[in-house]
């Protein structure tokens, strides 16, 4: 017997079943086409903008920074500004995002390339599927737009997010995604930026990952 | 790395770990940082007990129809474009895995921290294969250095002192400067940093664990707060999950459901850092991602535990809260348990995988506080298993000849009310008298394991039960 139909058949004897049986089909089938959601904690729901609130209290407590701009042409001379007070060179790397590529770099004195990163760029540029107000976390799909590598190789994160795409709950965000029509090789829901607290408890950043992490949450 | 479980020395290892001055240092962070932590992110959620009661009926739900959403999440998996390999023993997994990398012609392979790894061996195996295996999470890096298993599922490296880390990092990075300064945690990680970094672009396989399957979907998920998971899927060819059976969630809500408990309980943070779902291999017009997805599904006695009084045990997602609370965790470290998994999770699991005959002793290692259960983010009866283990040692014969003998005494005189009454009168009024002067006893015949660490006060009065008689009989009056 080849070893998945061992398995399968531990298990059935185990549990006392022939996996035949039509309620439990019919069950886990009802159960897999209903996706019911767990207890939802009330803490990120409300308003847009006590989510706003409530997603700016909860990612700065995770050590990133936010800021909220009234449109997306302010987002390269936000960039700038912050490359400069932290001293980092006015260059970034972006994907294909339409939303991205159209803005005006060069006037905010940035050196932009796109694509994906090979570990040398020290800046880079998503913009998030979506926000959760809940946690502070974003929500980044791969792809072409937005490659993965731009989310863990650089030191310095830089995410757009869009006020509309700001929701309460992860559960919100997640039934969103299966409204796509598939899901990318990886969605990656960031809460902060990276860290480690494996020497002796103490909590550092950069473990791995960026060791800053800017959110532009765009009104308009 | 060893696979080789050293359970059966529960005792001696204990004893070691107790008079062992560096671990008992670092064993004080276990104590203060994880406890503290999670009570303030409970505090912060009201929902958490809400969250708690559903996580454990998912689970529950989830075992009862493990089959089936087995064969839902391996369609789905096909499905995008990934691979399913299924594996009944360690040896199989580890052949399994070793094939997939000698078919891509690795070299090299990073890991992601995975529990189920060094439960079958794998870095070893790979080692064997003329692979080299390079652990990726700082903790286990740190370790894998020390050629230790961790001493603890969420913080690996938690039985060490910064200076040991200092040591291994000097010993170990000969290519760095002699002179620079290793003295704070922040340098230490930096220097991992810069020296993991070539490693992850060098992989040429990339292998991860899973916290949850999503059977929906066909999706992986991970977290980690390092992002040491995600350069290890992200930047080689092949990227190979390994997961045992258990793992599978329905849907995505029912990760999110998981999700909630998960960090909270583990680290006291609202979510970790990364949690990522991957699904199938990088697509045609993705600029970044591995070609190859295959996923390693690990029974390992796991199948067995199903329908059986330790079926709850399935139910635990890894968290470690349970170790995080527990006195004797906290005492003898995570090593002492001998095998991967310690604490009273691992007190319940070793016996199930290795068998009670070597891991029989590590159930006797709890004073039954229940703080273990009380903490459980999917509320598993930890004691009460605990407890189960201890009968099954007792039925088999197991436990030592004096201890069965003096459990027999016991016995006799617990069945016979009258005869116990008298002899632990009998006891006390003797103890009493040969106490009468200082009040204590510095040593004792047969009592040595007291003893040894502290005095044992000389009875003052009657024994429990006649004074309690008494009280009754005040009350009534």
């Amino acid at each position: 017997m080849s070893a998945r139909d061992d398995i399968f058949s531990n298990i059935r004897r185990s549990l006392g079943v022939t996996g035949k049986e039509a309620p439990r089909r019919a069950a886990v089938t009802q159960r897999l086409a209903d996706t019911p959601r767990g207890p939802i904690p009330a803490r990120g729901q409300g308003s847009p903008a006590a989510r706003l609130a409530t997603f700016i209290t909860e990612a700065t407590r995770v050590s990133a920074s936010v800021v909220v701009l009234d449109t997306l042409q302010y987002v390269p001379q936000e960039v700038g500004r912050y490359l400069q007070e932290v001293q980092a060179p006015l260059t970034l790397k972006r994907g294909a995002d339409a939303r991205l590529a159209d803005l005006d770099w060069q006037a905010a004195g940035l050196d932009v390339s796109s694509g994906a990163s090979d570990g040398t760029d020290l800046n880079a540029i998503s913009h998030a599927f979506g926000g959760v107000a809940e946690t502070g976390s974003l929500v980044l799909l791969s792809g072409p737009d937005n490659p993965v590598t731009l989310t863990f190789l650089p030191d310095n994160h830089f995410v757009v997010l869009s006020g509309a795409d700001l929701v309460s709950d992860l559960d919100s965000v997640l039934a969103k995604l299966r409204r796509q029509d598939a899901l990318p090789r990886t969605v990656n829901i960031v809460t902060g930026p990276s860290r480690s607290a494996d020497i002796e408890q103490t909590l550092l950043l950069g473990a791995h990952g960026p060791r800053r992490l800017h959110i532009m949450v765009v009104l308009g | 790395m060893t696979l080789h479980p050293t359970s059966p020395d529960f005792k001696d290892n204990a004893h070691r770990a107790l008079h062992d001055p560096e671990l008992q240092k670092a064993l004080g962070h276990v104590q203060h940082g994880f406890i503290y932590k999670r009570q303030s992110a409970v505090e912060r959620l009201p929902e958490f007990e809400n969250l708690r009661d559903a996580a454990r009926d998912l689970k529950d739900h989830v075992l009862k129809n493990l089959d089936l959403y087995l064969e839902t999440y391996e369609r789905n998996v096909a499905a995008s474009g990934g691979h399913v390999h299924f594996a009944r023993t360690s040896a199989e997994a580890c052949e399994t895995i070793v094939n997939i990398c000698k078919s891509h012609g690795a070299k090299s392979v990073t890991k992601g921290k995975s529990m189920v790894s060094e439960e079958i061996g794998l870095n070893a195996a790979i080692e064997a294969a003329g692979m080299a295996a390079v652990e990726t999470d700082l903790g286990e890096y740190i370790i894998q250095l020390r050629g230790e298993t961790p001493s603890h599922i969420i913080a690996p490296a938690v039985h060490l002192t910064k200076e040991q880390v200092e040591g291994d990092f000097r010993r170990v990075h000969k290519h760095l400067d002699e002179a620079r300064d290793l003295s704070e945690p922040v340098q230490l990680l930096t220097e991992a940093r810069g020296v993991l970094r070539q490693k992850f672009l060098d992989a040429d396989v990339g292998i991860t664990g899973a916290n949850f399957l999503v059977a929906e979907t066909g999706s992986s998920i991970i977290v980690t707060n390092e992002g040491n998971g995600d350069l290890t899927q992200s930047l080689p060819r092949v990227h190979i999950v390994i997961a045992s059976i258990e793992k599978i969630v329905p849907t995505l809500e029912d990760a999110s459901l998981l999700l909630r408990v998960l960090a909270r309980s583990a680290t006291g943070q609202d979510m970790s850092v990364y949690t990522t779902l991957s699904t199938g291999p990088r697509r045609t017009d993705d600029p970044d991602g591995p070609e190859h997805y295959h996923v390693v599904l690990v029974d390992n006695g796991r199948s067995a535990m199903l329908g059986t009084e330790f079926e709850d045990m399935l139910r635990c997602i890894r968290c470690g809260a349970c170790m995080n609370h527990c006195p004797v965790y906290h005492a003898i470290g995570g090593h002492a348990y001998g095998w991967v998994y310690p604490g009273p999770m691992g007190a319940v699991l070793t016996p199930s995988l290795i068998g009670v005959e070597k891991g029989g002793h590590l159930p006797n290692a709890s004073t039954f506080c229940g703080r273990c259960e009380s903490v459980c983010p999917v509320k598993i009866p930890l004691p009460k298993l605990m407890r189960h283990w201890r009968e099954r040692e007792f039925e088999r014969h197991l436990t030592p000849a004096v201890q069965r003998y003096g459990l027999k005494v016991w016995a006799f005189f617990a069945k016979n009310p009258g005869l116990y009454s008298l002899a632990t009168r009998t006891a006390m009024k003797t103890l009493a008298w040969l106490g009468r002067e200082k009040g204590r006893f510095a040593s004792l015949p047969l009592a040595k394991g007291w003893t040894d660490y502290r005095d044992l006060p000389a009875p003052q009065g009657d024994t429990f039960q006649a004074q309690w008689r008494k009280r009754q009989r005040e009350t009534r009056r």
